[in-house]
């Protein structure tokens, strides 16, 4: 067996207001070439301006993977000619990323694993193409959009640490609130690094271009295992290349070897004064990332005592997850805010296929629902009734508990005297009354609360039934 | 005289009282654009259709004038003088092109440069060679060589041009009208097509310093759009030109100069405005800088420039806009675009720019130029913590004729024809102002100053103007 190390570098859209160098709006539409500004066409006379919110973000991440931060930020220039590059260059961050050495925790199937990030930087995206038969068109939307890239040490040994260093980066662009770090969108797209060893050297590095889905990765990634190791046991050499994947057969292919590298010719963006990254912004930006996936699986297992099933499914999205939190933090059972979360309010979610933030639920309403019960006010079967109601009208618990006229009769004097009229209406049962017949009791339950209209407290209703049951015309 | 061969304040004043219109002065510029077309080929598009502007208290207002042609300008043809961009119809306006649109100028055409403003002759627009006024036998020099002839010419009363190495200057020096490259940042580039941008700057040629003061505080000014200009709004040229200048503090570059003195007409020139600095009682004293590192000032201008230019104009592909030949694939389209579109000489540019940015030869050749720029900078920063300017002759002669070469490696050409490329180098503010006759043709003085200090240095080159007494050529022939 060889030992196969994976390195990724991914790219990742952010999401702000404006493209990094233009004022053209960064966002989805339909209509080609209809978020363009003159920057992003490359005409003569054009300056790029930094946008300082992307910025910001591509700063929040770098800070998020514990990466170091440049004392400036500078920008090149990586200067190659393809039809979808109008400028001719792409701005990009070679001499001071945003961020580098950093790294991210992975837990692949319970074990931590550390994955060392070289560095993260931000850099505007190319035009994008569509080829038909004779001709291809350009659609400049695309063109500047925000690009963060990410790059990996080649520390990754499996498809399944690579795929879930992808996830676990997702989480981090998602949770950061920087990107919705869609694929199918194409908002992340991947480069993978995979070689194979016998040694503890690395072999040659094989890179497989501009992978368009996570799964991609995958099939990327096990047909190069496949290859290299063919090409290693038949006493090959494995070429030093770079190859692209063929989404139909999942086969990867060659695009160009190692002598025929473009020389990008970097060197440093002289449009773009450098500013320098004072420790105060770097405050304001830590002070806005939040405790991460990870973290939060660990702290509700640790801290809350949940099983690592629910941790899971509450950590999924990062607003569920807040949700929950709030609710904890307002003072509910974190085992009974957890029931309420993933059981009602999730399962209501995936039903409807809507968001969290789409229904007028908050914690407050959770926390409430959770005391009425412990309060013995409503029924656990009532509460549900209650959310249902809740869930859709965004009323409080309270409110809807006295609308609907559930409030439970848990007053003792009130609950007797009930029981001293049903037991006088039915002497005769009563008399005859036996423990041991369980049927008996039910029916005097049943009168106690057909006289309440369900409203009497059931547990205290049977407790006072037996005892009165038991001196009954004795 | 026409009111058009006044200085601007003159014809403003006619303006406001009614002496002359705008349509009447847009008019008799349009006509010696036409008249003068032919001897000199000023102009890439003359403007027929150019309107009177309403006249205002702006001194710019109403008033002809014309940009070099590689600043953008909206739905009028914009070259750049190269053949790539032979049809480009641009669908913006450079800042400083809006901004004397605000101050209601009328632009009367858009003039020749050396393609893409890469040169120094004025020899190499698409649309042929640029001839001095004073003498058609011999260049008016370049890159901005149409905006200077037109000046020159008394065509229009100002031009707006661009400067990356001496592009302003030079051209100004040899026509004898003044010509300014302000701070770094100053003036917004947007919309200036770009050479080399860490070196490219905005500035105008005008008949006079004043003159040249009332363009440039219209067209300074902090541009969201441009990273790299700033807010100027508490420096006001025109306000401070004719403070005293008594107690003020210039240097010369011994080396350079002492290369001047082999030729007596020029270097007497030279002390004659030295000795009008001492009159008006400022100090003027020999400063040295290694010889060395000013032989350097040349050779490192070309790496940093071709390596700027050659990614600054790797836009020009035919693919979005400009003039594209066909090809079978998109490589092609851009090879054939390209080979066809630039000059031999843009060409050879583009590979030495290449060559420098090479992976193998940044080290050498890219950041050693760098190196050498920063150490210039550094030198010419510390002097003027001493110093309020740098007062040099302008270049080592007068406008050279056309078959004329420079021996490039000797002492003489790398010195005195290039020390202008400090101003760029350091983003100084420098202005190059006429200081009389050699042959009967004119020579220039250049003054360069600290950074931020632009009206500074117009107020030396006002005073030193009034002794100066140059008279214009459109003025002399008046007489």
């Amino acid at each position: 067996m060889y030992k196969v190390t994976i390195g990724l570098e991914v790219h990742c859209e952010l999401q702000s207001n404006s493209k990094v160098f233009s004022p053209a709006i960064n966002g989805y539409t339909e209509a080609p070439n209809s978020h363009v500004a003159y920057q992003d066409l490359g005409f003569p006379g054009i300056l790029p301006v930094a946008n300082e919110e992307a910025v910001k973000r591509a700063l929040k991440v770098s800070m998020a993977m514990n990466c170091k931060t440049p004392d400036e930020i500078i920008f090149d220039r990586k200067n190659y000619y393809y039809p979808d590059l109008p400028k001719g260059y792409q701005i990009t961050q070679m001499t001071k990323p945003v961020g580098i050495n950093g790294y991210v925790d992975i837990d692949v199937n319970g074990e931590i694993k550390r994955v060392d990030i070289h560095d993260t930087h931000l850099e505007e995206d190319t035009a994008s193409l569509d080829h038909y038969d004779t001709y291809s068109l350009i659609d400049y939307n695309r063109s500047g959009i925000p690009l963060l890239e990410t790059v990996t040490e080649p520390c990754l040994h499996s498809k399944e640490e690579a795929l879930t260093f992808l996830e676990t980066y997702r989480s981090l662009i998602v949770y950061c609130g920087v990107s919705e770090a869609r694929s199918d969108k194409g908002q992340m797209r991947c480069d993978v690094n995979v070689s194979l060893s016998e040694t503890d050297e690395l072999g040659s590095k094989v890179e497989i271009k501009n992978i368009n889905s996570f799964y991609n990765v995958g099939r990327a990634i096990d047909f190069e295992i496949e290859r290299q190791t063919e090409i290693l046991q038949n006493g090959g050499v494995v070429e030093q290349e770079t190859r692209r994947l063929d989404d139909e057969t999942g086969e990867t292919f060659h695009m160009r070897s190692k002598v025929d590298a473009v020389d990008y010719k970097y060197f440093i963006e002289p449009n773009i004064a450098p500013t320098p990254v004072t420790d105060e912004m770097l405050e304001e930006i830590r002070k806005t990332i939040p405790m991460l996936q990870l973290d939060r699986k660990r702290k509700y297992m640790e801290e809350y005592g949940l099983s690592e099933y629910d941790s899971d499914v509450l950590v999924k999205v990062k607003e569920n997850s807040d949700f929950f939190q709030e609710c904890v933090d307002l003072g509910t059972d974190p085992k009974k805010a957890c029931n309420w979360v993933t059981g009602m309010l999730m399962g209501y979610l995936n039903e409807n296929e809507i968001k969290i933030e789409e229904v007028p639920i908050k914690p407050i309403m959770i926390k409430e629902l959770v005391d009425l019960v412990d309060a013995k006010t409503i029924s656990s079967k009532q509460a549900k009734e209650v959310f249902e109601c809740m869930i859709e009208s965004g009323k409080e618990p309270n409110v809807i508990v006295k609308e609907k006229g559930m409030m439970q009769i848990s007053d003792d004097s009130a609950i007797h005297d009930i029981v001293m009229e049903v037991l006088k209406e039915n002497d005769e049962q009563a008399r005859s009354y036996n423990p041991e017949k369980t049927r008996m009791i039910d029916f005097f339950v049943g009168q106690v609360m057909k006289k309440t209209r369900g409203k009497a407290n059931p547990a205290k209703t049977m407790e006072m039934l037996k005892e009165e049951l038991s001196k009954y015309g004795k | 005289m026409s009111y058009l061969d006044k200085s601007l304040k003159e014809i403003h004043q006619a303006l406001q009282e009614g002496k002359v219109t705008s349509k009447e002065l847009t008019e008799e510029a349009l006509k010696r654009a036409h008249e003068y077309q032919e001897e000199l080929n000023s102009f890439v598009t003359i403007l027929d259709d150019a309107k009177e502007e309403k006249v205002t208290d702006n001194v710019l207002s109403g008033i002809p004038c014309a940009i070099k042609d590689n600043f953008s300008t909206k739905g009028v043809l914009t070259t750049a003088s190269s053949n790539i961009l032979s049809d480009y119809v641009p669908v913006f306006d450079a800042t400083a092109v809006a901004k004397l649109k605000d101050a209601g100028m009328v632009m009367i055409g858009k003039t020749v440069l050396d393609e893409l403003a890469m040169g120094g002759t004025g020899t190499t627009g698409h649309t042929g060679i640029v001839k001095n006024p004073w003498d058609p036998t011999r260049m008016i020099g370049g890159s901005s060589a149409g905006s200077a002839a037109a000046v020159a010419r008394g065509i229009v009363p100002y031009a707006l041009g661009s400067d990356t190495g001496d592009s302003i200057r030079k051209p100004a020096g040899y026509g004898g009208v003044v010509g300014y490259k302000p701070t770094y940042g100053l003036v917004s580039r947007w919309g200036l097509f770009a050479f080399a941008s860490s070196l490219d700057h905005v500035g105008c040629f005008a008949k006079t310093v004043e003159d040249a003061a009332y363009v440039i505080d219209n067209i300074k000014g902090i541009d969201e759009k441009d990273m790299t200009s700033f807010d100027s709004s508490n420096v006001n040229i025109v306000d401070n030109l004719n403070n005293d200048v008594a107690g003020k503090k210039l240097f010369y570059i011994k080396e350079i100069v002492d290369e001047l003195k082999e030729d007596k007409k020029y270097y007497d020139n030279f002390l004659k405005v030295l000795d009008y600095a001492k009159e008006l009682g400022m100090e003027v004293k020999e400063e040295s800088i290694d010889g060395n590192i000013l032989r350097g000032i040349y050779p490192s201008y070309m790496a940093i420039s071709c390596a700027e230019a050659t990614s600054n104009n790797s836009n020009l592909t035919g693919i979005p806009f400009g003039n594209r030949k066909d090809g079978s694939t998109p490589d092609e389209v851009m090879i054939n675009t390209r080979t066809e579109g630039f000059s031999e000489l843009i060409r050879r540019r583009f590979v030495i720019g290449s060559f420098i940015l090479q992976k193998e030869n940044q080290e050498k050749l890219f950041l050693n130029a760098q190196r050498i720029r920063r150490l210039i900078v550094d030198k010419v920063t510390d002097l003027f913590k001493t110093y309020d300017g740098c007062i040099m002759p302008n270049a080592g002669s007068i406008a050279p004729k056309f078959d004329e070469e420079h021996d490039r490696l000797s002492d003489k050409y790398l010195l005195l024809e290039n020390h202008l490329g400090i101003g760029n180098f350091g983003g100084f503010p420098s202005i190059t102002i006429p200081s009389g006759l050699v042959d009967n043709m004119p020579v220039a003085i250049n003054i360069t100053g600290p950074i931020m200090t632009d009206d500074v240095v117009f107020n030396i080159a006002n005073k030193l103007e009034e002794k100066i007494g140059f008279v214009p050529l459109s003025k002399k022939e008046e007489k």
